[in-house]
């Protein structure tokens, strides 16, 4: 029997979104589930309960009780948890660690519990980060937010009614929301900058069309899975000095600054706000964690000194179609990691490293917080980045030699040559001599080649290495007198040398040739 | 020409060899470099003809034999395609080799060369010969090999007798003896056996060695048979005792070794784990190599909305592989970057270390091909740069743009070193079907969402992208 997915109207104040789009219910199909959409669940994001019957769900009335696996937006209410019943399987935003309670709630009732909240910074989960599908969206609707409320044009113009002057806009915080934000203002025409703690943003920054603002202060602000992370006190100083100046001259600003598992770090103090022109208009992404802003209220637009502060925090909400599309889209592609076998039969397993992160409660136990994540999406550092690889197998990269091995190698090749010395006669060791400096000018002259140029350094070695003619040259008819009595045979070597040389100058013309061609063909 | 002469003659050519190798290193010296190279030959030939020697009698010979050779080389060296560059070099290799083998055994068999060498010296030139024979011999039977696995003539894949290793180790105890008895022996003809065994053992262990190199490490090999041929060269010398041979043959013998050794580090593998081969063992069977074994479905894309996303993009990576070497697609890839440059496009190339079957490979394809070198850049100098790349163009490579050497600790090539393709907004892989690479290795890549899939020849479908562009 196949298990059935249920999709409850989500029922937040204001909360527009859906946690699957008839599409998607298509495609769940596929996998081999029944999916089941309370009436009226799409309504707010212009999904009607004909369009997900037409894609093969059933609309039912109450959800909770048969589903198996509820898939829901927001973070259920304690009523909701309260409908849930043991094994059951949810699937939604959820935020452990700012929701204890609920946590708990849930493993009391011996459920499953997958937070999109908590998917792994990894490449390999990129698809079911439903965080960073919401952050796109949200730092777009800023854009639009502001640009509402703002009451100017973003582009300049000079019309014959005059010069229109272009909006400034100033983005804090350059993650997926920032971007995006960056994106729709110079979408619009705005003059972008942006400000990030993480300086390896600052080329994501320049890439988007807006002028990076860096804080002149050494300290690395990358922390565990590409976020960032709570900066030291004179940071901070250095900080507040740019964003004051900052203030003065921008017409928007637009904060994105969150911490993980903190709260959101207060950057536009209320003199800054003050210090803004009037028009000014201030978006807050961080409202939700207690907002950027100190004058932020979250969830409320007000004007204060002027300044127009829009604390939202359903942006992601109010392009609810948009951001429905994509939220049903990540969890769908977390139902496929869930569902290799593409039978309708979830499989929770937490050998994977996307789903060990993603669920919070199995089978009634909290496994949040997970352990950490073993390979950075974002290495902090590049040098930082063979250290997070995990290495087994053939690749073991080489430690720098050891003292021992080299004190070996040494020792080695001291009794080599003490009995080379010891041994050799001397018409041999001019040659033995004359052989390792070669090496070793071999070995300097080689080491810095351009791997460009590998295949006609091979190749005009090989050609070099015919130099063995010489070899069969003197062999052919040598003056050298004859000791009396020995019979050279003459015939055999005659024939053995010259063959030598015709094959050995095969290599010599084709090699030299060859590599001629090869290195006509490099220009500039 | 006196002796003092043709000493001073030597020294200069091995003087020009040295700046040879040293021109080779950047192309704006690399044409010099081969000149140089070959006005060291001339000399040394030259002056090794004139020298005290080679009487007038060995003239004739001397001329017709490399007469024959030249016209061969020559030929060769101008009918032969660039894609085939690696296997032409490696037969080159073989050819070196057998010389080596030949004019060990004209010099052992010539009593003049000996006469006037007495105990401890007669043994070590005795020594010399059989040391020259032997690596000889190796480089000979490997070089063909290699060159039938380049060529694709003998299966890419390795070929592993149990106990390998014991069978090598057997056969060097074998040489060993028998190069005792070699050195002991009192005539010309009683030393033959001992030099015929050694030499079909050296043989069938030339064969044996690089049988048991997977394709994907054929570019180490190459190299290392060109270090062989190095020491062969320097083998004969101290045969002769001839110094130029000596020190060219350390030349050639040590580059080639060094080079060898930078290919393993740029492949992240392990020099002496090359050599002992057995490459791709694990990756013969992909499904089981995988914890994480890529699943889901693959987005396939049309030539013309491959041009669509090329026209609309800021910034654009190529990243050439094998595949364009197969289907000759240098020039298509040259003609679509200098459209898109011409309007604006910044088109660079990322060339993995490995890429290609021979060092270097997609540098001289793309130099045919015209592309300047200076938008051609190196896997490090690029790889930063794929987050702000809007399109990674994977033209028929596979395992140099796996994710999973990263991001999978079991699979075979984990910790190889590979272009990040997939960290750019949307990489098409061009491929011909969804078989796995040389190193037999699945690629998640294929399954990732950004990526998409162009099937089909790399050559025909370029030039559909081209079409396509130009409209």
């Amino acid at each position: 029997m196949s298990q059935l997915i249920g999709v409850p109207r989500e029922t937040a104040a204001g909360e527009k979104r859906v946690a699957t789009v008839p599409e998607v219910v298509e495609k769940l199909t596929k996998l081999g589930f029944r999916v089941a959409v309370q009436s009226g669940a799409g309504e707010a994001a212009n999904f009607s309960d004909d369009a997900y019957r037409a894609a093969g769900a059933e609309i039912v009335s109450r959800v909770w009780d048969q589903a198996d696996i509820v898939f829901k937006v927001r973070a259920p209410t304690l009523e909701e948890v309260a409908l849930m019943h043991e094994g059951q399987t949810l699937v939604s935003f959820l935020w452990p660690a700012q929701n204890p309670d609920l946590l708990q709630a849930l493993a009391a009732k011996k459920t499953t519990v997958l937070a999109m909240d908590s998917v792994p910074r990894i490449s390999r989960a990129q698809k079911l980060d439903a965080l960073s599908s919401m952050a796109n969206i949200a730092g777009y609707r800023a854009v639009i937010e502001a640009a509402h409320a703002f009451g100017r044009f973003f582009t300049g113009q000079i019309t014959a009614a005059g010069k229109v002057p272009p909006a400034k806009v100033f983005v804090i915080g350059a993650g997926v929301a920032g971007l995006a934000a960056i994106g729709a203002a110079s979408g619009l025409g705005a003059i972008v900058r942006a400000n990030d703690t993480r300086p390896e943003v600052a080329d994501q920054v320049k890439s988007m069309g807006a002028e990076f603002v860096g804080v002149d202060y050494q300290e690395e602000g990358a922390g565990v899975g590409g976020y960032a992370r709570v900066m030291s006190e004179g940071f901070q100083k250095a900080q507040r000095e740019v964003f004051a100046k900052q203030a003065k001259d921008a017409d928007i600003i637009i904060t994105t600054a969150l911490i993980p598992g903190k709260p959101a770090p207060k950057l536009i103090t209320a003199d800054m706000v003050k210090s803004m022109k009037p028009g000014s208009v201030i978006v807050d992404l961080a409202a939700e964690q207690g907002g950027n802003c100190e004058l932020t209220e979250p969830g409320q637009l007000v004007v204060k000194h002027g300044v127009t502060i829009i604390g939202y925090t359903d942006l992601p909400s109010r392009l609810a179609r948009q951001s429905s599309t994509l939220y049903a889209t990540n969890l769908l592609r977390l139902t496929e990691e869930l569902c290799k076998t593409k039978d309708g039969q979830i499989l929770v397993d937490m050998d994977d490293e996307v789903i060990r992160g993603t669920t919070v409660v199995k089978d009634g136990t909290i496994t949040w917080p997970p352990p950490p994540p073993k390979l950075s999406a974002a290495p902090p550092k590049p040098a930082a980045k063979p250290t997070a690889l995990p290495t087994k197998g053939h690749g073991e990269p080489k430690a720098p030699a050891s003292a021992r091995a080299t004190t070996i190698v040494f020792l080695a090749g001291a009794i080599l040559f003490w009995f080379i010395g010891a041994y050799a006669p001397a018409a041999f060791l001019a040659h033995f001599t004359v052989f390792v400096l070669a090496c070793f000018v071999g070995y300097m002259v080689i080491w810095n080649v351009t791997p460009a140029l590998h295949t006609p350094l091979m190749s005009v070695t090989n050609a070099i290495s015919s130099i063995i003619a010489v070899g069969a040259l003197v062999q052919v008819a040598p003056f050298e007198p004859l000791t009396a009595g020995v019979q050279r045979p003459t015939a055999w070597i005659i024939g053995l040398a010259v063959a030598s040389i015709a094959l050995v100058g095969i290599n010599m013309f084709g090699g030299f040739a060859v590599t001629q061609r090869m290195l006509q063909m490099f220009r500039k | 020409m006196s002796a003092t002469l043709l000493t001073v003659s030597y020294l200069a050519a091995a003087i020009l060899f040295i700046l040879s190798l040293g021109g080779l290193s950047s192309p704006e010296s690399s044409r010099r470099g081969n000149f140089m190279g070959m006005a060291g030959m001339v000399l040394a030939v030259l002056a090794t003809v004139a020298g005290p020697h080679v009487s007038p009698a060995a003239y004739p010979w001397i001329v017709g034999a490399l007469a024959v050779g030249a016209a061969i080389g020559l030929y060769a060296a101008r009918v032969v395609k660039m894609t085939q560059m690696p296997e032409l070099v490696a037969l080159m290799h073989s050819l070196v080799g057998l010389a080596a083998v030949l004019i060990g055994y004209a010099n052992y068999i010539d009593p003049a060369a000996t006469a006037h060498f007495e105990g401890a010296e007669r043994t070590i030139h005795e020594l010399e010969i059989y040391v020259g024979v032997l690596i000889g011999a190796v480089t000979f039977s490997g070089s063909l090999i290699a060159f039938g696995k380049l060529s694709a003539k003998i299966t890419g894949r390795p070929v592993l007798i149990p106990g390998r290793h014991w069978i090598n180790l057997a056969g060097l105890l074998v040489v060993i003896w028998f190069g005792g008895g070699f050195v002991h022996a009192d005539s010309i003809p009683a030393g033959m056996t001992p030099l015929f065994v050694m030499t079909a053992i050296a043989l069938a262990f030339g064969v044996h060695m690089v049988m048991a190199i997977g394709g994907a490490d054929m570019p180490v090999v190459i190299s290392m048979l060109n270090s062989y041929s190095g020491w062969a060269a320097a083998a004969t010398g101290f045969m002769l005792s001839n110094d130029l041979l000596i020190v060219t043959g350390a030349l050639v013998g040590s580059s080639g070794a060094i080079l060898s050794y930078i290919m393993c580090r740029a492949m992240n593998r392990n020099f002496i784990s090359v050599i002992a081969g057995g490459f791709g063992t694990g990756g013969a069977s992909p499904a089981a190599s995988g914890t994480a074994a890529p699943a889901g479905e693959v987005h396939a894309i049309s030539a013309t909305e491959t041009a669509e996303l090329l026209r609309n993009a800021q910034n654009v990576v190529m990243v050439p592989g094998y595949g364009m070497a197969v289907a000759q697609a240098q020039h298509a890839v040259y003609e679509i970057t200098r459209l898109l440059r011409d309007r604006g496009v910044n088109v660079r190339f990322a060339i993995h270390p490995v890429a290609g079957r021979m060092p270097g490979h997609m540098n001289v394809l793309l130099a045919e091909a015209k592309v300047p070198y200076d938008i051609v850049l190196e896997m490090d100098e690029i790889n930063a740069d794929f987050p702000d790349t809007d399109v990674a163009m994977v033209i028929g490579a596979n395992d140099i743009v796996n994710p999973a050497a990263q991001e999978d600790p079991s699979s075979p090539i984990a910790g190889m070193p590979v272009l990040e393709v997939w960290k750019a907004k949307t990489s098409i892989v061009m491929k011909r079907s969804m078989a796995s690479g040389y190193a037999g290795v699945d690629n998640p890549l294929f399954y990732k969402d950004n990526n998409r899939m162009l099937f089909g020849d790399a050559k025909k479908m370029l030039d559909e992208v081209l079409a396509a562009l130009k409209a």
